[in-house]
């Protein structure tokens, strides 16, 4: 089985994984000595790092496919912009903690899903990441939405931000569940799981989630798109930038 | 900040061994305690189960009274268990 799978389409894939847990972590890294206090500092922080464990499994299965004899390092690194294949939501600024939990519930509800479908993968490697990610995963989701669940039915300052996080974050969700014709290939392989039943149970537990929480859903609005072909927010350039400085300035070097 | 409650956590650092008392932390309840206290005191793989107890439910001793309570107890050697000889087969005593 394993000799039949397009390592292209699969490598494209992987990136996609890659691309979105690296950003969420570096957007999430951006809050070390400023959360909300202590306790919260060290546990959005401890996501941070395993999104970034998630990102580094990814690059080197993906490094382990390319012709080009590339490394982890080098993918995460020395790509621009254009060449991160991540869903723009993942790249938006962190925002105030309301914002950041909001992002934070959508991305761990859809890698909770995404990760229990890519443990059956056909694909032994890739099932066995996404198993380990999914344990990691399972304990995101629960402080995320036990947040969500705080803020919203809290106070009135907080669930007004809590609201505006939904208004202004709904319409960068559709795009997660955006297939091209290199997914396809993979899914008939058996490779990745159907992101049609995928986005199916998403819906249905944000929706109950959300009800439970007393927040509405915005009801039109401008929808994101572009992260699968490389097209994304002016937000990118500036965070690879500064995330990308380092190994920029002084190539090869090493901490 | 202000509205957080101060909580007491016990970590058990492996399954046979008692929960002891590692340190303190705030949340907002205990939910929220029993996760600030897996990231804070765990995330080095010290603990296998968490308890976590709203300080303020925590009856102490009172440290004024510290010597009149514990001071006793130091010259009555009799109450250890130390006057009479052991079996050599007993070996885990």
């Amino acid at each position: 089985m394993t000799n039949s799978i397009d390592n292209k389409a699969l490598y494209a894939y992987l990136l996609r994984l890659a691309d979105s847990s690296l950003t969420m972590g570096q957007r999430l890294a951006e809050w070390c000595g400023h959360g909300p206090y202590l306790e919260e500092d060290v546990a959005l922080t401890n996501v941070s790092l395993d999104m970034i464990g998630h990102a580094n499994i990814f690059y080197q299965m993906a490094a382990e496919l390319s012709d080009e004899a590339q490394t982890a390092d080098e993918l995460a690194f020395l790509r621009d912009a254009h060449q991160y294949r991540n869903p723009i939501i993942t790249e938006l600024p962190k925002g105030d903690f309301a914002f950041t939990m909001m992002k934070q519930y959508f991305m761990d509800t859809f890698n909770f899903f995404l990760y229990e479908g890519l443990s059956q993968s056909s694909h032994e490697p890739l099932a066995l990441a996404a198993q380990k990610a999914l344990m990691e995963v399972k304990y995101h989701l629960k402080r995320s939405e036990t947040w969500l669940e705080r803020l919203s039915l809290s106070t009135e300052e907080a669930s007004k931000r809590i609201q505006k996080a939904l208004d202004d974050l709904w319409f960068y969700t559709p795009e997660l569940f955006e297939t091209d014709a290199t997914m396809n290939k993979l899914f008939q392989q058996g490779v990745i799981g159907d992101y049609g039943e995928l986005k199916k149970k998403w819906d249905s537990h944000v929706q109950a989630h959300m009800n439970h929480c007393e927040l509405n859903l915005p009801e039109t609005g401008w929808v994101a798109t572009g992260g699968l072909e490389g097209e994304h927010s002016e937000h990118l350039g500036y965070m690879l930038a500064e995330m990308q400085f380092l190994q920029r300035a002084y190539p090869n070097s090493q901490w | 900040m202000s509205e957080l409650k101060l909580y007491e956590v016990f970590i058990r650092a492996k399954s046979g061994l008692n929960h002891r008392h590692v340190g303190s932390l705030h949340a907002s309840d205990a939910q929220m305690a029993l996760l600030n206290a897996r990231d804070v005191y765990t995330r080095r793989k010290e603990g296998v189960s968490i308890w976590v107890v709203e300080a303020e439910h925590v009856t102490a001793s009172n440290p004024e009274q510290e010597h009149e309570w514990f001071d006793p107890a130091e010259d009555k050697v009799y109450r250890h268990p130390t006057f009479y000889p052991l079996d050599k087969e007993v070996e885990n005593m």
